[in-house]
């Protein structure tokens, strides 16, 4: 395997006393489905907020393909090729779905036409949302909306995409159409790294799983190496 | 002809229309108060480029105005400088503020950069209260220069302040058809979000501040020559700061209409208000429009409009 595409190295973040993340260390290779799972409060959105930039580190260094990105705002990581979805879905309320994705296509998507019409009618009907692409984000269900939140984060064109709990409170079948779409865009190309509570879902589809508890990396290894681990199962269920 | 072009014939025909009006030399009240009405349209589209495009709210409207008529006043007094070069000057020195208060949202948001920009009004009153050289708490008489054209000052300055006013609406409404327009509406839909789509949420907002404080500037540059005395209590004068806000939120503050047709309307009405009733009625006026619009049309004469045709 080439380098790996995303290395975050020794990550710190705290919270005034707080350590939400300690030391933290971890490499997701070109093309890999990666999944980072944890119990509520260990730090996985924390981490994906310091690589995605929302947050800064206070230590370590967070490199994506060969660029070190520890101190770029996050549209500059952007247009290097990280993008991401929110685990609480914050579109722009005031435009269409479509025009939802121009944003990224205009801004980090390398196509400064007025809002690249065509890409984002491909990208909807990739994700399966063509048929909303006027209405206003209001108007979407809540598959819809998560739909919308990849949908927007694939308009980025990126290389990494992550995946903040997509799932969260959908239904088994909504579960599955989601997973397809992930599946169908790491069959493209897109590094992915999925957080996620359901475990039928980050089982499937992560080839590597790191588990966070507390701040601090515990596991990492296959779907089956980690559901076999008696750290994680200890974390997850106490003692 | 390109979208730009005709609306820059349509600009250069209103300056047209206003220079055609000035030489009517009709009733010097229509240009006295003309020019009122136009300084708001400057004003209420300078104040939505920051507040209605990019979503922060400016309290501190007087702030900029005054200083923009202080600066005038300034120059006036100090090299006797020629009106075009007030205007500018006026408008730079308010820019600079802009981007100032721009850096303040890098950790002020909602409300709390409001307050902020209200304070900011409130500090720099006290300070030229104490400047002596530009009049101080006392005031400043201001000499206009002798033999203007259209035979009164006041009816130049109408034709001025039209010029100004095309200008401002202009630049908001390439503004807001432009990739800067369509970054703004996603920060302020989505701060957060925007910034992790690419959009480089502070560059813009640093421009929105930054333009918005320099045409609020602008407005006030020309206003020592129209009230030839200028005094801290009528430059920073509470007016500003509501009907900056009240206008746009009237008309709608997505596009750069919404605060041409407030500015019209609620500039006309308070003229109207002042002349038949009392000129302390104006505010309350104002401030019971803007209720009912809020609480009825939240999103202006434009919403509306484009409710009731149904899109």
């Amino acid at each position: 395997m080439a380098n790996p595409l995303l290395e975050v190295d020794g990550v710190v973040k705290r919270f005034g006393g707080f350590t939400a993340l300690n030391r933290v260390t971890l490499h997701v290779k070109a093309g890999e489905r990666f999944g980072l799972i944890g119990p509520n409060g260990s730090g996985k959105t924390t981490l994906i907020n310091c690589v995605a930039g929302s947050l800064r580190a206070d230590e370590g260094r967070i490199v994506f393909d060969g660029t070190d990105v520890t101190g770029l705002p996050p549209h500059r990581r952007t247009r290097l090729g990280i993008a991401r979805s929110f685990q609480i879905p914050k579109p722009f309320t005031s435009m269409s779905v479509l025009d939802n994705l121009g944003i990224p296509l205009e801004y980090a998507g390398h196509a400064r036409s007025e809002g690249g019409g065509a890409e984002a009618r491909e990208i909807l009907k990739e994700i399966g949302l063509d048929a909303k692409a006027h209405l206003r984000p209001a108007g979407l269900t809540q598959i819809e909306m998560r739909k919308l939140e990849l949908a927007r984060a694939m308009a980025a064109r990126p290389k990494l995409l992550i995946s903040d709990e997509a799932m969260a409170g959908l239904s088994s079948a909504e579960v599955d159409d989601i997973l397809a779409i992930l599946f169908r865009l790491n069959a493209q190309g897109i590094t992915i790294i999925m957080i996620e509570h359901i475990m039928r879902a980050v089982m499937r589809f992560s080839q590597r799983v790191v588990v966070l508890d507390a701040g601090e990396r515990i596991a990492e290894g296959t779907p089956d190496e980690i559901v076999r681990n008696p750290a994680v199962e200890k974390a997850y269920l106490g003692e | 002809m390109t979208r730009m072009g005709w609306s820059v014939l349509v600009g250069i025909a209103v300056i047209a229309a206003g220079i055609g009006l000035a030489s009517l030399r009709v009733n010097p009240y229509v240009y006295f108060a003309g020019y009122v009405i136009l300084q708001y349209v400057v004003i209420a589209t300078a104040w939505n480029i920051l507040g209605g495009y990019a979503g922060y709210v400016n309290f501190g409207t007087p702030a900029f105005f005054a200083l923009g008529a202080y600066a005038a006043v300034f120059l006036i007094r100090s090299i006797k400088a020629p009106l075009p070069v007030l205007i500018v000057a006026g408008g730079l020195v308010a820019a600079l503020l802009g981007l100032g208060i721009g850096y303040l949202t890098l950790r002020l948001r909602g409300t709390f950069f409001s307050i902020a920009t209200l304070a900011l009004s409130v500090v720099l009153q006290t300070m030229i209260i104490n400047w002596e050289y530009v009049g101080g708490s006392r005031g400043i008489s201001v000499l206009r220069p002798s033999g203007p054209p259209f035979g009164s000052y006041v009816t130049f300055l109408f034709t001025v302040m039209v010029a100004l006013a095309v200008v401002a609406v202009l630049a908001a409404r390439f503004i807001e058809r432009s990739w800067i327009g369509r970054g703004l509406a996603a920060l302020r839909d989505n701060e957060e979000a925007a910034e992790c789509m690419g959009v480089p949420t502070l560059r813009l907002k640093l421009f929105a501040t930054t333009v918005s404080g320099f045409f609020l500037g602008v407005a006030g540059a020309p206003f020592p020559y129209y009230v030839t005395f200028v005094e801290p209590n009528s430059a920073f004068a509470l007016d500003y700061a509501v009907n900056a806000l009240a206008m746009p939120m009237i008309g709608g503050t997505t596009s750069w209409v919404g605060p041409v047709v407030g500015a019209v309307l609620l500039g006309t009405a308070s003229q109207v208000a002042t002349v038949t009733i009392s000129s302390e009625l104006n505010l309350l006026i104002v401030g019971v429009v803007l209720v009912a619009f809020v609480v009825l049309a939240p999103e202006g004469l434009v919403g509306l409009v484009r409710r009731l045709r149904g899109r």
